[in-house]
Protein backbone atom coordinates (compact mmCIF):
# COMPACT_ATOMS: atom_id res chain seq x y z
CA UNK A 1 0.00 0.00 0.00
CA UNK A 2 1.09 3.55 -0.51
CA UNK A 3 1.90 6.10 2.18
CA UNK A 4 3.70 9.43 2.16
CA UNK A 5 6.79 10.05 4.26
CA UNK A 6 7.96 13.65 4.39
CA UNK A 7 6.08 14.32 1.18
CA UNK A 8 7.65 11.39 -0.66
CA UNK A 9 5.45 8.52 -1.80
CA UNK A 10 6.47 5.14 -0.46
CA UNK A 11 5.27 1.55 -0.73
CA UNK A 12 4.99 -0.42 2.48
CA UNK A 13 3.66 -3.87 3.22
CA UNK A 14 0.11 -3.91 4.55
CA UNK A 15 0.17 -4.32 8.29
CA UNK A 16 3.47 -2.44 8.70
CA UNK A 17 3.82 -0.41 11.86
CA UNK A 18 5.67 2.84 12.43
CA UNK A 19 8.44 0.84 14.09
CA UNK A 20 8.73 -1.29 10.93
CA UNK A 21 8.92 1.80 8.76
CA UNK A 22 11.69 3.39 10.84
CA UNK A 23 13.66 0.18 10.66
CA UNK A 24 13.20 0.02 6.90
CA UNK A 25 14.40 3.62 6.63
CA UNK A 26 17.43 2.77 8.72
CA UNK A 27 16.59 5.41 11.33
CA UNK A 28 17.43 5.24 14.99
CA UNK A 29 14.03 5.51 16.72
CA UNK A 30 15.49 7.50 19.61
CA UNK A 31 16.61 10.28 17.28
CA UNK A 32 13.28 10.84 15.58
CA UNK A 33 9.70 11.84 16.29
CA UNK A 34 6.81 10.79 14.09
CA UNK A 35 3.56 12.48 13.22
CA UNK A 36 0.87 10.48 11.47
CA UNK A 37 -1.80 12.57 9.74
CA UNK A 38 -0.80 15.56 11.90
CA UNK A 39 -1.02 13.60 15.15
CA UNK A 40 2.14 12.92 17.12
CA UNK A 41 2.58 9.21 17.79
CA UNK A 42 4.66 8.74 20.93
CA UNK A 43 7.61 6.38 20.65
CA UNK A 44 5.97 3.90 23.02
CA UNK A 45 3.21 3.35 20.45
CA UNK A 46 5.40 2.94 17.35
CA UNK A 47 5.36 -0.84 17.54
CA UNK A 48 1.59 -1.09 17.78
CA UNK A 49 0.62 1.72 15.40
CA UNK A 50 -0.25 0.11 12.07
CA UNK A 51 -0.04 2.24 8.97
CA UNK A 52 -3.03 2.67 6.69
CA UNK A 53 -3.30 3.41 2.97
CA UNK A 54 -2.60 7.09 2.17
CA UNK A 55 -1.26 7.88 5.63
CA UNK A 56 0.81 11.02 5.66
CA UNK A 57 3.82 10.78 7.93
CA UNK A 58 6.28 13.38 9.11
CA UNK A 59 9.51 11.95 10.44
CA UNK A 60 11.69 14.60 12.08
CA UNK A 61 14.94 14.78 13.95
CA UNK A 62 17.06 17.49 15.55
CA UNK A 63 19.46 19.54 13.45
CA UNK A 64 21.72 22.50 14.04
CA UNK A 65 19.76 25.68 14.71
CA UNK A 66 19.77 28.93 16.60
CA UNK B 1 33.10 37.38 41.63
CA UNK B 2 30.24 35.11 42.37
CA UNK B 3 26.91 35.85 40.75
CA UNK B 4 23.51 34.38 41.32
CA UNK B 5 22.57 31.79 38.74
CA UNK B 6 20.25 32.47 35.83
CA UNK B 7 16.95 30.80 36.66
CA UNK B 8 14.71 29.99 33.71
CA UNK B 9 11.68 28.21 35.11
CA UNK B 10 12.94 24.95 36.53
CA UNK B 11 16.38 25.36 34.93
CA UNK B 12 19.21 26.90 36.95
CA UNK B 13 22.22 27.98 34.92
CA UNK B 14 25.65 29.30 35.79
CA UNK B 15 26.37 30.54 32.27
CA UNK B 16 24.27 33.39 30.93
CA UNK B 17 25.23 32.66 27.36
CA UNK B 18 23.05 30.33 25.31
CA UNK B 19 24.40 29.29 21.94
CA UNK B 20 22.95 27.79 18.82
CA UNK B 21 24.25 24.86 16.83
CA UNK B 22 23.42 26.03 13.31
CA UNK B 23 25.62 27.09 10.40
CA UNK B 24 28.84 25.43 11.55
CA UNK B 25 31.05 24.17 8.74
CA UNK B 26 31.64 20.89 10.58
CA UNK B 27 30.24 19.08 13.61
CA UNK B 28 33.76 19.09 15.08
CA UNK B 29 33.93 22.88 14.87
CA UNK B 30 30.50 23.11 16.49
CA UNK B 31 31.57 20.82 19.31
CA UNK B 32 34.70 22.85 19.95
CA UNK B 33 32.82 26.17 19.98
CA UNK B 34 30.11 24.87 22.33
CA UNK B 35 32.80 23.75 24.74
CA UNK B 36 34.74 27.03 24.59
CA UNK B 37 31.61 29.17 24.98
CA UNK B 38 31.01 27.66 28.41
CA UNK B 39 27.29 27.48 27.66
CA UNK B 40 25.14 24.90 29.41
CA UNK B 41 22.14 25.32 27.14
CA UNK B 42 22.30 24.88 23.38
CA UNK B 43 19.55 25.38 20.86
CA UNK B 44 18.63 23.02 18.05
CA UNK B 45 16.00 22.98 15.32
CA UNK B 46 13.47 20.29 14.46
CA UNK B 47 13.55 19.27 10.79
CA UNK B 48 12.40 16.51 8.52
CA UNK B 49 14.67 13.53 8.51
CA UNK B 50 16.42 13.81 5.15
CA UNK B 51 17.14 10.18 5.58
CA UNK B 52 20.22 11.82 7.16
CA UNK B 53 23.48 13.24 5.79
CA UNK B 54 25.44 11.23 3.28
CA UNK B 55 27.45 9.57 6.05
CA UNK B 56 24.38 8.83 8.16
CA UNK B 57 25.48 11.18 10.91
CA UNK B 58 23.12 13.01 13.20
CA UNK B 59 23.94 16.12 15.23
CA UNK B 60 22.99 14.12 18.32
CA UNK B 61 26.10 11.99 17.78
CA UNK B 62 28.14 15.14 18.43
CA UNK B 63 26.39 16.53 21.48
CA UNK B 64 27.07 15.27 24.98
CA UNK B 65 23.50 14.90 26.18
CA UNK B 66 24.57 14.44 29.78
CA UNK B 67 26.36 17.78 29.72
CA UNK B 68 24.07 20.09 27.77
CA UNK B 69 20.46 20.97 28.21
CA UNK B 70 18.97 21.06 24.73
CA UNK B 71 16.60 23.90 23.92
CA UNK B 72 14.59 22.96 20.83
CA UNK B 73 13.31 25.85 18.75
CA UNK B 74 10.35 26.24 16.42
CA UNK B 75 12.36 28.11 13.79
CA UNK B 76 10.81 28.05 10.35
CA UNK B 77 7.23 28.14 11.62
CA UNK B 78 4.98 30.87 10.29
CA UNK B 79 1.81 30.13 12.23
CA UNK B 80 0.89 29.09 15.76
CA UNK B 81 -0.36 25.63 14.75
CA UNK B 82 2.93 24.62 13.13
CA UNK B 83 4.94 26.01 16.04
CA UNK B 84 2.86 23.95 18.47
CA UNK B 85 3.37 20.80 16.37
CA UNK B 86 7.11 21.38 16.19
CA UNK B 87 7.30 22.03 19.94
CA UNK B 88 5.59 18.69 20.60
CA UNK B 89 7.90 16.88 18.16
CA UNK B 90 10.97 18.37 19.82
CA UNK B 91 9.71 17.37 23.23
CA UNK B 92 9.06 13.84 22.02
CA UNK B 93 12.67 13.45 20.86
CA UNK B 94 14.19 14.96 24.00
CA UNK B 95 11.90 12.90 26.21
CA UNK B 96 13.20 9.75 24.56
CA UNK B 97 16.77 10.91 25.02
CA UNK B 98 16.04 11.69 28.68
CA UNK B 99 17.44 15.17 28.22
CA UNK B 100 16.39 17.86 30.69
CA UNK B 101 15.37 20.08 27.77
CA UNK B 102 12.20 18.05 27.17
CA UNK B 103 10.10 20.47 29.19
CA UNK B 104 10.84 23.70 27.36
CA UNK B 105 10.86 25.29 23.94
CA UNK B 106 12.30 28.34 22.28
CA UNK B 107 9.19 29.60 20.55
CA UNK B 108 9.65 31.33 17.21
CA UNK B 109 6.62 32.15 15.10
CA UNK B 110 7.88 34.19 12.23
CA UNK B 111 6.10 36.84 10.21
CA UNK B 112 7.99 36.66 6.93
CA UNK B 113 11.12 35.21 5.39
CA UNK B 114 12.79 38.50 4.56
CA UNK B 115 13.00 39.93 8.07
CA UNK B 116 12.46 36.75 10.09
CA UNK B 117 10.77 39.07 12.54
CA UNK B 118 8.24 37.42 14.82
CA UNK B 119 4.50 37.52 14.24
CA UNK B 120 3.46 38.91 17.63
CA UNK B 121 -0.18 37.81 17.43
CA UNK B 122 0.65 34.23 16.46
CA UNK B 123 3.48 34.16 19.01
CA UNK B 124 1.04 35.11 21.74
CA UNK B 125 -1.48 32.47 20.61
CA UNK B 126 1.19 29.77 20.51
CA UNK B 127 2.51 30.82 23.93
CA UNK B 128 -0.93 30.49 25.49
CA UNK B 129 -1.46 27.06 23.95
CA UNK B 130 1.98 25.71 24.83
CA UNK B 131 1.83 26.98 28.41
CA UNK B 132 -1.47 25.09 28.73
CA UNK B 133 0.29 21.95 27.52
CA UNK B 134 2.86 22.30 30.26
CA UNK B 135 5.74 23.71 28.24
CA UNK B 136 8.09 26.27 29.68
CA UNK B 137 8.04 28.76 26.83
CA UNK B 138 11.02 30.97 26.02
CA UNK B 139 9.59 33.50 23.64
CA UNK B 140 11.45 35.06 20.76
CA UNK B 141 9.83 38.43 20.13
CA UNK B 142 10.52 41.96 18.96
CA UNK B 143 11.75 44.66 21.30
CA UNK B 144 8.21 46.02 21.64
CA UNK B 145 7.55 46.48 25.37
CA UNK B 146 3.79 45.97 25.11
CA UNK B 147 4.20 42.63 23.33
CA UNK B 148 6.83 41.63 25.88
CA UNK B 149 4.38 42.34 28.69
CA UNK B 150 1.59 40.41 26.97
CA UNK B 151 3.85 37.38 26.51
CA UNK B 152 4.86 37.43 30.16
CA UNK B 153 1.21 37.71 31.19
CA UNK B 154 0.44 34.72 28.96
CA UNK B 155 2.85 32.67 31.05
CA UNK B 156 6.13 32.81 29.11
CA UNK B 157 9.02 31.56 31.24
CA UNK B 158 11.27 34.13 29.62
CA UNK B 159 10.69 36.86 27.07
CA UNK B 160 13.52 37.09 24.55
CA UNK B 161 13.48 40.23 22.42
CA UNK B 162 15.65 40.40 19.33
CA UNK B 163 18.39 43.01 19.42
CA UNK B 164 18.02 43.19 15.64
CA UNK B 165 16.90 40.71 12.96
CA UNK B 166 18.15 37.12 13.23
CA UNK B 167 21.64 36.66 11.83
CA UNK B 168 21.92 40.33 10.88
CA UNK B 169 24.80 41.12 13.24
CA UNK B 170 23.51 44.64 13.81
CA UNK B 171 23.61 44.39 17.60
CA UNK B 172 21.06 46.01 19.88
CA UNK B 173 19.44 48.61 17.63
CA UNK B 174 16.98 50.10 20.07
CA UNK B 175 18.43 50.06 23.57
CA UNK B 176 15.65 52.34 24.76
CA UNK B 177 13.02 49.74 23.94
CA UNK B 178 15.12 47.07 25.63
CA UNK B 179 15.30 49.26 28.73
CA UNK B 180 11.53 49.71 28.72
CA UNK B 181 11.04 45.95 28.23
CA UNK B 182 13.27 45.34 31.25
CA UNK B 183 11.32 47.86 33.29
CA UNK B 184 7.94 46.42 32.30
CA UNK B 185 8.94 42.79 32.84
CA UNK B 186 10.95 43.26 36.01
CA UNK B 187 9.22 46.22 37.64
CA UNK B 188 7.35 44.19 40.22
CA UNK B 189 9.22 40.95 39.56
CA UNK B 190 12.98 41.71 39.49
CA UNK B 191 13.99 38.08 38.99
CA UNK B 192 11.90 37.61 35.83
CA UNK B 193 14.46 36.65 33.17
CA UNK B 194 14.79 38.58 29.92
CA UNK B 195 17.24 37.38 27.31
CA UNK B 196 18.45 39.09 24.17
CA UNK B 197 17.89 36.63 21.38
CA UNK B 198 19.26 37.33 17.94
CA UNK B 199 21.03 40.08 16.12
CA UNK B 200 24.30 40.30 18.02
CA UNK B 201 27.39 40.33 15.84
CA UNK B 202 30.34 40.89 18.11
CA UNK B 203 31.54 40.67 21.70
CA UNK B 204 30.77 44.33 22.33
CA UNK B 205 27.13 43.72 21.31
CA UNK B 206 26.88 40.96 23.92
CA UNK B 207 28.53 43.07 26.62
CA UNK B 208 26.24 45.98 25.78
CA UNK B 209 23.11 43.82 26.07
CA UNK B 210 24.26 42.55 29.44
CA UNK B 211 25.14 46.06 30.62
CA UNK B 212 21.57 47.11 29.88
CA UNK B 213 20.52 44.60 32.53
CA UNK B 214 19.46 41.68 30.37
CA UNK B 215 19.81 38.33 32.11
CA UNK B 216 21.42 36.51 29.24
CA UNK B 217 22.17 36.46 25.54
CA UNK B 218 21.28 33.81 23.00
CA UNK B 219 23.31 33.80 19.80
CA UNK B 220 24.40 31.53 17.00
CA UNK B 221 25.54 33.16 13.75
CA UNK B 222 27.95 35.56 15.45
CA UNK B 223 30.09 32.59 16.47
CA UNK B 224 29.34 30.06 13.75
CA UNK B 225 29.95 32.46 10.86
CA UNK B 226 32.94 34.32 12.36
CA UNK B 227 36.21 33.91 10.48
CA UNK B 228 37.61 32.13 13.55
CA UNK B 229 34.57 30.62 15.28
CA UNK B 230 36.48 29.15 18.22
CA UNK B 231 38.13 32.47 19.03
CA UNK B 232 34.78 34.24 18.76
CA UNK B 233 33.23 31.66 21.09
CA UNK B 234 35.81 32.58 23.69
CA UNK B 235 35.27 36.30 23.08
CA UNK B 236 31.51 35.88 23.57
CA UNK B 237 32.00 34.00 26.82
CA UNK B 238 34.17 36.81 28.20
CA UNK B 239 31.87 39.51 26.84
CA UNK B 240 28.86 37.99 28.56
CA UNK B 241 30.72 37.87 31.88
CA UNK B 242 32.22 41.33 31.41
CA UNK B 243 28.88 42.89 30.54
CA UNK B 244 27.15 41.19 33.45
CA UNK B 245 29.80 42.32 35.94
CA UNK B 246 29.81 45.82 34.55
CA UNK B 247 26.04 45.93 35.05
CA UNK B 248 26.25 44.57 38.58
CA UNK B 249 29.15 46.87 39.48
CA UNK B 250 27.11 49.97 38.62
CA UNK B 251 28.63 52.23 36.01
CA UNK B 252 29.42 55.92 36.55
CA UNK B 253 27.01 58.50 35.27
CA UNK B 254 27.82 60.11 31.93
CA UNK B 255 28.82 63.77 32.21
CA UNK B 256 29.36 66.40 29.55
CA UNK B 257 32.63 67.78 30.95
CA UNK B 258 35.81 66.23 32.26
CA UNK B 259 36.51 65.27 35.85
CA UNK B 260 40.21 64.90 36.63
CA UNK B 261 41.39 61.49 37.77
CA UNK B 262 44.65 62.88 39.22
CA UNK B 263 44.78 65.26 42.23
CA UNK B 264 44.15 68.85 41.31
CA UNK B 265 46.34 70.11 44.17
CA UNK B 266 50.13 69.90 44.52
CA UNK B 267 50.79 70.50 40.85
CA UNK B 268 54.24 72.10 40.18
CA UNK B 269 54.41 75.81 39.55
CA UNK B 270 53.63 76.47 35.90
CA UNK B 271 56.62 77.67 33.87
CA UNK B 272 56.49 81.17 32.51
CA UNK B 273 55.79 81.43 28.84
Amino acid sequence: MQITVNDEAREVTAGSTIADLLEELGLRPKFVAVERNLELIPRARHAECELAENDKLEVVTLVGGG
Amino acid sequence: MSDKPLVLGTHTLQSRLIVGTGKYSTFDMMQQCLEISGSEVITVAVRRERLIDAEGRNILDFIDLSKYTILPNTAGCFNAEDAIRVARLGREILDGLENSGADWVKLEVLGDTKTLLPDPVATLQATEALVKEGFQVLCYTTDDPITAKRLKDAGATSVMPAGSPIGSGQGVLNPNNIRICLEYLKGDDPDYPMIIDAGVGSASDVAFAMELGCDGVLLNTAIASATEPAMMAEAMKHACLAGRQSYRAGRIAKKLYATASSPETGVIRPSLR
